[in-house]
């Protein structure tokens, strides 16, 4: 049997602060054991982590769940529930390729392809120098766009292979 | 538990307050389907499978998640409940890869059962075109596969894990149509905190998490289950062995949700490590030694060796000078052969067996303290006890299942757990107050507990007054035991000492839980009565969810000592040195019977050494690794004049015998195992045994007859009649008692129902007597030349000298090699880095084995597993022997580390 030994690294030092804020998490075993108290508390202290972060460090999460007594299966279960949560740093700026149907239909398939291969990366990766994460995503909610991406928060809507490279250059570095 | 009353489809039924409507159901016989719902886990309610109606309530209700209710009216089969079904179903499959064909789980799958119940349409939605072969958290494991593709979410593994094991290895990731079971970031399934007990695989009720080894092997309509007791541990586990008889082979190993002791439930060793049982090397044939080489005899040729040896042997240097081994693997039918043999045929007491070396001074000391050496409560009690000291015992990897229990109880809320170990063992993460003491100072750690309860007033007077006598004893030696003296010697703080004190002491009732980190010491019997004193003088003895309870290790110990493989005593604990019980014995045996006690596994040694020994007959031991000091056990075995030696493998003892002769396995014999709380369980034969293997028992038989002594039984049955006729603890036990449950002892006649913890309205000696027990160090400290403490173990994936388990593919892939602890500061010391082979040296010999750098062991302490033979602890062990039970000092010695 092993067992994952987690080194107090500099980096939870940031979590130690926020875990005080949230006291309650602390009271195991009973927020360990109780499965819905367990994750209505761990929702917002994982959006703090990530707001410190930038995203949520393994290392880190291993740490609180030493600290919590929540399993770190579970935390990985809920992590990978929500979309907002991030295991791994992101970009400065992050691409959605909508894949829902009403876009599949309009040929987004080769949208996601263009951008891919434009960044250089897969579905879910960022690039080497952190300027964009990607990711395909389902329906956007803006159907009568399709094909659609989002950067940030910005919807670019009848996208073709064409308008990929022009939209993606306003946010390289230059 | 008061039970309620209500109407299930017209009938009125009975059930457990507290229970849902599907238990209630389930429990008289009305199968409402469910397949997120397992009785061991908080309800899920996700499948939708088990709605019911509810007169007067609105819409169906999961019955999994509803309490029942006194007066209740339930309907499970209405028109519109089937159509709900239906398309639930329906739903599940257009999600599901139905391949029955091809899938091991054909026959034994809730969905395929429902499918065909409700006779669904297969395409009545589209199929959701699953992506097969995606690599898993369980491509590279062993034993566990996992099939997403199968997989019908319903949270059951993902549960079991958590709530049962407690091992919180896996979770389902996502959302949506993407669900999956996983582990934390997804890692490999044996990088996670997965301890491999296949629970996850038990409680799948579809095809998709299975048994690796048993893929392509047997379908159920293969396959027949033998239900039989677990050969590993004490726990005693009920579990099918799933055998394909055709060919003669075990397929796969199972248990049921309900059993006792159980409920279920199995380590890695029971579900995965039973390929031993077929494995190309186990003995087929009776073999000779000639000219130092093995060769092949017949059992006619083989027996007449023996005997002849026997004879002569006996005849020339006197029966003393014969000794025999028996074995706590074998069942209590070949105890009970062996011991007789032993006494009646070769005429000595010269018998003992492995119980010596692990729980010789539990023996010795609860019955002087109390009056009967045994576990005093039951497993099941664990789960309730409010406050739980466990010391010396890495329960979570030896007595796994127990283990599991204990951190349920922990984790439920319920219980408060003390622990005392000189390893950060795995317990300790959940204890409320852990204790790092140092090895062989658990007397000082025990005496200062008694001090504070007594300085501060929390003895139980009347349970003294009433039920003990010689307490003043105590009250005078524990009173130099403050907690700041002991903290001194133990190296803990006197903090935890006395709240570990109180909060034991104030418990309503208190459980103390212990194993061979108490019993193997020199100082083991003081060890035992220290607890034994700690009990008594809190009142947590004979009643329930307390006492004092020793886990046992091997499967059979108990009922290896309840059936007297030991120097001084018969069947039962019936004193060898005592006339009346030797003239009992005598006339049931028809034999005259030594009456002067015989000598313990580590003085045979000896004596063989000094030739006062010549021949011993070996049952299933291997001392050649499990004994302390072994170069020096290696040449007291080769000083004999013959050594006989039964087993199912050429173990490494076998190797020095001039006779080896081949045995049967657990699976390939029916008998009685007796677990570590007393119960006396069946082991049912599931097997032909390989080559011209022979049972233990019948071997016996026939040495003993042809040596001239008429001792011949019709079937293993018979033998435990003649126990029960002549052990009073057994008097009641016969095999048509044993068919469901077993029997705890002790159990005087047919129709006692046997007993569930002991001492209850008096000790079995009459009073508890209190010992005054001072702390005495270890025989051997650090010093400058062997600078660091060494203390022994076993780990979860492997048994004792690693026979079995080593030959399971399972285990020998999770734990290939053995290992020395030892802490990162003396890592860095040493300059060695993980892996890295260290030489470990004590006065007795010298070992080379890797590195495992750990905070489990305390700086200056390390830790090696006893298990492996290119590394065996046992060559450095000291064979210092506690004066009374003679157990060896396994747990601590001085060794030097080299990098
Ligand atoms: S084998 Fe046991 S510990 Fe491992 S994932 Fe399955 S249930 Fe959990
Ligand atoms: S693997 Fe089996 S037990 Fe686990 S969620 Fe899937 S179907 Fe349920
Ligand atoms: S806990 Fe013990 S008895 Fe149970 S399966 Fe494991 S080894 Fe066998
Ligand atoms: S499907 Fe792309 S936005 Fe709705
Ligand atoms: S068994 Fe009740 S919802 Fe699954």
């Amino acid at each position: 049997m092993k067992s994952g030994t987690v080194k107090e690294d500099p980096g939870v030092n940031l979590a130690r602060g926020i875990l005080e804020k949230h006291q309650l998490m602390l009271e195991k075993p009973a927020v360990g054991r109780d499965l819905e108290k367990s994750q209505e508390l761990l929702i917002p202290l994982l959006q703090d982590i990530q707001d410190a972060y930038g995203y949520l460090p393994p290392p880190v999460l291993e740490w609180v769940s030493k600290k919590t007594g929540i399993p770190i299966s579970r935390m990985y279960g809920v992590i990978t529930f929500y979309s907002q949560f991030y295991l791994e740093p992101k970009g400065k700026h992050t691409i959605r390729c909508c894949q829902g149907t009403a876009c599949h239909v309009k040929g987004s398939q080769a949208i996601g392809e263009a951008i891919e291969e434009y960044l250089g990366v897969k579905d879910g990766d960022t690039t080497d120098d952190m300027q964009f994460t990607f990711e395909s995503v389902q329906c956007l909610g803006t159907c009568f766009l399709a094909p659609v991406i989002m950067i940030d928060n910005d919807y670019y809507g009848e996208m073709t292979q064409g308008k990929v490279k022009k939209v993606l250059e306003r946010y390289s570095k230059s | 538990m008061k039970n309620i009353e209500l109407t299930i489809d017209g009938k009125i039924v009975s059930v457990e307050q507290g229970k849902s409507v599907l238990d209630a159901a389930l429990e008289n016989g009305v199968d409402i389907p469910h397949i997120c719902y397992d009785p061991r886990l908080t309800p899920t309610g996700s499948c939708r499978l088990c709605l019911v109606e509810i007169e007067g309530q609105r819409g169906l209700q999961t019955s999994c998640s509803r309490i029942a209710e006194e007066g209740m009216v339930v309907s499970t089969e209405t028109k519109e409940i089937a159509k709900s079904r239906k398309s639930t179903l329906e739903l599940m499959i257009s999600e599901h890869r139905m391949v029955c064909a091809t899938c091991d789980a054909d026959g034994d799958c809730l969905l395929q059962d429902y499918a065909y119940r409700y006779h669904v349409n297969e395409d009545r939605f589209p199929k959701i075109k699953p992506k097969v072969k995606v690599p898993n958290f369980t491509n590279y494991h062993k034993a566990i596969q996992y099939d997403p593709t199968k997989c019908v979410r319903c949270m059951r593994c993902v549960k079991i894990c958590e709530e049962v094991q407690g091992a919180n290895a896996i979770t389902l990731r996502e959302r949506a149509g993407q669900v999956l079971v996983t582990t934390a970031f997804n890692t490999d399934l044996r990088d996670s905190s997965c301890e491999s007990c296949g629970q996850c695989v038990g409680v799948c009720p579809v095809g998709a998490m299975t048994n690796k080894p048993a893929v392509k092997l047997g379908k159920v309509k293969d396959l027949e289950k033998v239900l039989t007791t677990c050969v590993y541990c004490g726990v005693g586990c009920q579990l099918e062995l799933n055998v394909d008889r055709k060919n003669n082979r075990l397929v796969k190993v199972t248990s049921t949700p309900g059993i006792i002791p159980n409920d279920g439930n199995t380590c890695v060793k029971g579900r995965f490590g039973m390929d031993f049982i077929g494995s190309p090397e186990r003995l087929t044939h009776p073999l000779i030694k000639e000219n130092g080489e093995f060769r092949k005899a017949s059992w006619d040729e083989a027996l007449s060796l023996v005997v002849s040896k026997l004879s002569s042997l006996k005849a020339e240097f006197g029966p003393d000078a014969l000794a025999s081994f028996s074995s706590a693997k074998t069942t209590n039918e070949d105890n009970y052969v062996m011991q007789r043999f032993t006494r009646a045929v070769l005429g000595t007491n010269n018998i003992d067996h492995c119980a010596r070396l692990c729980h010789a001074s539990t023996v010795t000391g609860l019955a002087k303290s109390f009056g009967s050496g045994a576990m005093t409560n039951s497993i099941a009690e664990i789960r309730k006890a409010p406050v739980i000291f466990v010391i010396g015992s890495n329960t979570t990897e030896n007595h796994p299942v127990i283990g599991i229990t204990i951190r349920q109880a922990v984790r439920s809320g319920d219980t408060q757990l003390i622990l005392a170990d000189p390893r950060k063992i795995s317990l300790s993460g959940d204890a409320g107050i852990y204790m790092q003491h140092k090895p062989g100072t658990d007397v000082a750690l025990v005496n200062a507990m008694m001090n504070v309860i007594i300085s501060e007033g929390l003895e139980d007077k009347e349970f003294i007054e009433t039920r003990t006598e010689d307490y003043d004893l105590v009250r005078k030696a524990v009173e130099r035991f403050t907690p700041e003296m002991a903290a001194g010697i133990c190296g803990v703080s006197a903090k935890s000492i006395r709240e570990s004190a109180r909060i034991y002491a104030k418990a309503s009732a208190a459980s103390i839980i212990y194993s061979m980190g108490i019993t193997q010491h020199a100082t083991g019997t003081d060890n035992v009565l220290s607890l034994a004193n700690l009990a008594m003088l809190t009142g947590n003895v004979g009643k329930e969810n307390a006492g004092v309870n020793p886990l046992r290790g091997q499967n059979n110990v108990q009922g290896a000592c309840d059936m007297g493989a030991l120097p001084d005593v018969y069947p039962g604990y019936q004193k060898v040195d005592l006339p009346e019980a030797q003239a009992k014995f005598q006339k049931a045996w028809n034999a005259e019977l030594s009456i002067k006690p015989g000598l313990t596994v580590v003085e045979i040694m000896h004596a063989a050494e000094a030739k006062e020994i010549r021949g011993i007959y070996i049952v299933g031991e291997n001392p050649m690794l499990s004994d302390p000091d072994l170069n020096h056990v290696r040449q007291a075995l080769t000083a004999l004049d013959f050594l006989v030696v039964q087993d199912i493998f050429l173990t490494e003892t076998a190797e020095l015998a001039d006779v080896v002769l081949p045995a049967t396995s657990f699976a390939e014999k029916d008998g009685t195992f007796t677990n570590t709380e007393r119960r006396v369980q069946r082991v049912r034969k599931a097997l032909d045994p390989p080559g011209e293997a022979r049972e233990d028992w019948r071997v016996i038989c026939d040495v003993a007859n042809r040596m001239g002594y008429e001792m011949d039984f019709e079937d293993a049955s018979a033998i435990q009649d003649e126990i029960a006729s002549l052990a009073p603890i057994y008097g009641g036990i016969t095999y048509d008692r044993l068919t469901g449950v077993g029997l705890q002892w002790p159990c005087h006649d047919k129709n006692h129902p046997g007993t569930k913890f002991l001492h209850s309205k008096k000790f079995s000696r009459g009073k508890g007597k209190f010992y005054q027990v001072d702390y005495i160090p270890p025989q051997e400290l650090p010093d400058e030349e062997y600078p660091f403490i060494l203390t022994t173990g076993r780990m979860l994936e492997h048994w004792h000298t690693g026979t079995m388990t080593r030959r399971s593919k399972v285990l020998d892939y999770l734990e290939p090699e053995g290992f020395i602890e030892l802490n990162p500061e003396d890592a860095v010391k040493l300059g060695v880095s993980e892996g890295g082979v260290l030489k470990v040296k004590s006065r007795r010999g010298e070992i080379d084995v890797p590195a495992r750098i750990t905070e489990k062991v305390f700086p200056g302490c390390v830790f090696l597993t006893f298990h492996f033979k290119e590394n065996p602890a046992n060559a450095l062990t000291i064979a210092a022997l506690d004066p009374i039970a003679k157990i060896p000092e396994f747990k601590a010695c001085a060794v030097s580390i080299h990098a």
